[in-house]
């Protein structure tokens, strides 16, 4: 089986997000960068069904060149081969994003590389779109099932489980076929130091897509402004109790 | 026409789309048309009258024995039938995983670009293209962009306005559509459902969560914050610290990758209010604080404060409701 993982680096934001000076982008100076807990948990997933069927694993991402770091911490963990996708950095759309995977997914497919089962995350980190993967499967004929929270594949079918309303619904699709990921299907490994050594041994091609745009397109960025309470402290310790159910009767949580 | 597509989940509503259709009656006076909704699923008939509460003038009604259970390409395509038909300005759709899903699948179908989570939508002044404001990183940082498409396709973010009846709602006309499926349409569909046992609110409707974070301590520490959602009617949500060390399942946890929450109070114990976590609880109306540090980020979005050890305050806290609960029977 040939699973192929899909992943997007982006800066790690701590405790405020500040801007450049021309909106267009997050001040990264000080910032690391990782990939969304949700593709974590793809490409822990990804590793296991090889694991557990066979075959080959492979990471992608579109980004920056920097991205390569990205990609080997895919293979660190047991991811067999990466491809990046290399753009000058700036951000591309779902529509042009969708456009340079599909075409790299057919260059594989007649390379002799077919995917059976594709892995993203629910939606990136930073742009939160929630559209790429069901795009990709609709370019090439698949089923997408999103939001999976548990993955069982067997005989050429795929069961995948997501969570709603305090209960689970069950999917049943045939492979191929593009599955969303969303954190908690797996607890990610983390990399060895012999994973880590290995992942530099591995095969990663760089291709540079063509640019191109689908919408929507980004004007500005904008800080929401900040909602800034005036906390009023009801009590230190213990002590405070009574105040908090005068709290929850005045709102009705509790009877009056 | 703006067409707002309704959440719902075999015939009970989710209250977002009622948000949703007030951004959307909002836009549809600003461009001059009317609001109409489009339900999937014949049970969902009874709609109509809160609907129109909200300002919808037509209801679509898609009615097929398939549509019984969710099955999102099914759902975009009979949307697409009625676009197709009736042309519409825009589709909106609440910010709701289905909402998200049904319009990106949409945009994959027709070909047009889709706007995620927006928080407000206008017209720009000169031309066709809608100026909208969406929520990236979970809502903790703002895009603005332009959308094209006719029509413009975008789902609006949860809590981004209130939900909002009209003064004077006349009545509805509803009309039923049969869209030609196909058997791939409902490939993907529910085929199962597995309840979660004993649990009877979700995160996402409670009216009081009790949050847990580092400062719980261990697995063992939640006894306490069960005890105290429980005597409010509420229900236990995490960060992902707690989450991540194994303590507790993922499904509790709150923020960008978990819920959204959106209840009456929310108290948050021992919880630093990463911006990660703080994104998870916009929705909620006020936000009490019980941490033993009076610097700790959350207190700069909480409502009320508790300074204190949360292993000493809850059990207090605990007793002190008893107490209160006893003397009103």
């Amino acid at each position: 089986m040939n699973v192929l993982v899909c992943v997007k680096r982006v800066p790690m934001t701590g405790g405020r997000i500040s801007l450049t000076p021309d909106e267009q982008e997050i001040d990264v100076s000080y910032l690391g960068f990782t990939v969304s807990p949700h593709e974590e948990c793809a490409v822990e997933e990804a590793v296991r069904l090889v694991e557990a069927h066979g075959g080959s694993t492979t990471v992608l991402t579109l980004g920056p060149q920097e991205a390569v770091e990205q990609l080997r911490d895919a293979m660190a963990t047991g991811v067999d081969r990466g491809v990046l996708l290399e753009t000058d950095g700036e951000d591309w759309d779902p529509i042009a994003t969708t456009e340079a995977i599909v075409e790299r997914i057919r260059v594989e497919q007649d390379a002799g590389t077919v995917f059976d089962v594709l892995l993203f995350g629910n939606e990136a980190a930073d742009s939160g779109d929630y559209q790429v993967g069901i795009r990709v499967a609709y370019a090439l004929g698949m089923p997408c099932v999103t939001g999976v929270k548990e993955l069982e594949v067997k005989d050429g079918e795929a069961v995948a489980k997501r969570e709603a309303g305090g209960g689970r619904e069950v999917f049943r699709v045939p492979l191929p076929a593009v599955f969303t990921v969303r954190e908690g299907i797996n607890l990610p490994r983390y990399p060895s130091v012999p994973g880590r050594l290995k992942a530099k041994q591995k095969p990663l091609e760089r291709v540079r897509p063509e640019r191109r745009t689908g919408g929507p397109q980004k004007v500005r960025l904008v800080l929401p402004e900040e909602h800034r309470t005036e906390v009023e402290v009801l009590g230190n310790g213990p002590d405070a109790a009574p105040k908090v159910v005068e709290l929850l009767r005045r709102i009705g949580v509790l009877s009056a | 026409m703006i067409l707002g597509v309704i959440d719902h989940d075999r015939g009970s509503l989710d209250p977002l789309s009622l948000q949703m259709l007030t951004f959307g009656r909002r836009l549809a006076e600003r461009v001059g048309v009317s609001l109409h909704a489009v339900v999937l699923g014949d049970e969902a008939k009874e709609f109509s009258e809160p609907l129109g509460r909200h300002g919808v003038d037509t209801v679509h009604v898609v009615a097929e024995d398939r549509l019984e259970d969710y099955a999102p390409a099914a759902w975009a395509q009979a949307v697409l039938e009625i676009v197709d038909e009736l042309a519409p300005e825009a589709v909106l759709a609440p910010g709701t995983d289905r909402g998200n899903e049904v319009l990106a699948h949409l945009g994959a179908k027709a070909g047009l670009p889709f706007a995620a989570n927006c928080t407000s939508a206008l017209p720009e002044d000169a031309g066709d293209a809608y100026i909208v404001m969406r929520q990236r990183w979970g809502g903790s940082l703002l895009e603005e962009a332009r959308l094209e498409g006719i029509p413009k396709l975008l789902t609006v973010a949860p809590h981004a306005v209130a939900a909002e009846e009209v003064p004077a709602a006349t009545s509805v006309v509803v009309e039923t559509h049969t869209p030609a499926f196909t058997d791939e349409d409902f490939v993907v569909r529910i085929v199962e459902r597995i309840g979660s046992a004993g649990q009877k609110v979700s995160l996402p409707e409670a009216r009081v969560v009790v949050g847990g974070g580092r400062g719980v301590g261990g697995p063992e520490g939640f006894a306490s914050l069960e005890q105290l959602a429980a005597l409010l009617g509420g229900i236990v949500g995490v960060s992902r610290v707690v989450t991540s060390a194994g303590w507790r399942p993922h499904s509790d946890q709150v923020g960008q990758t978990g819920a959204k929450i959106a209840p009456e109070i929310y108290i948050a114990c021992g919880i630093s209010g990463a911006i990660q976590h703080m994104v998870g609880c916009k929705g909620a109306k006020r936000i009490l604080a019980i941490n033993s540090d009076p610097n700790a980020p959350i207190m700069a979005k909480a409502d009320y404060a508790i300074i204190g050890d949360l292993h000493a305050v809850i059990p207090a806290l605990i007793d002190e409701i008893m107490r209160a609960q006893g003397g009103s029977k």
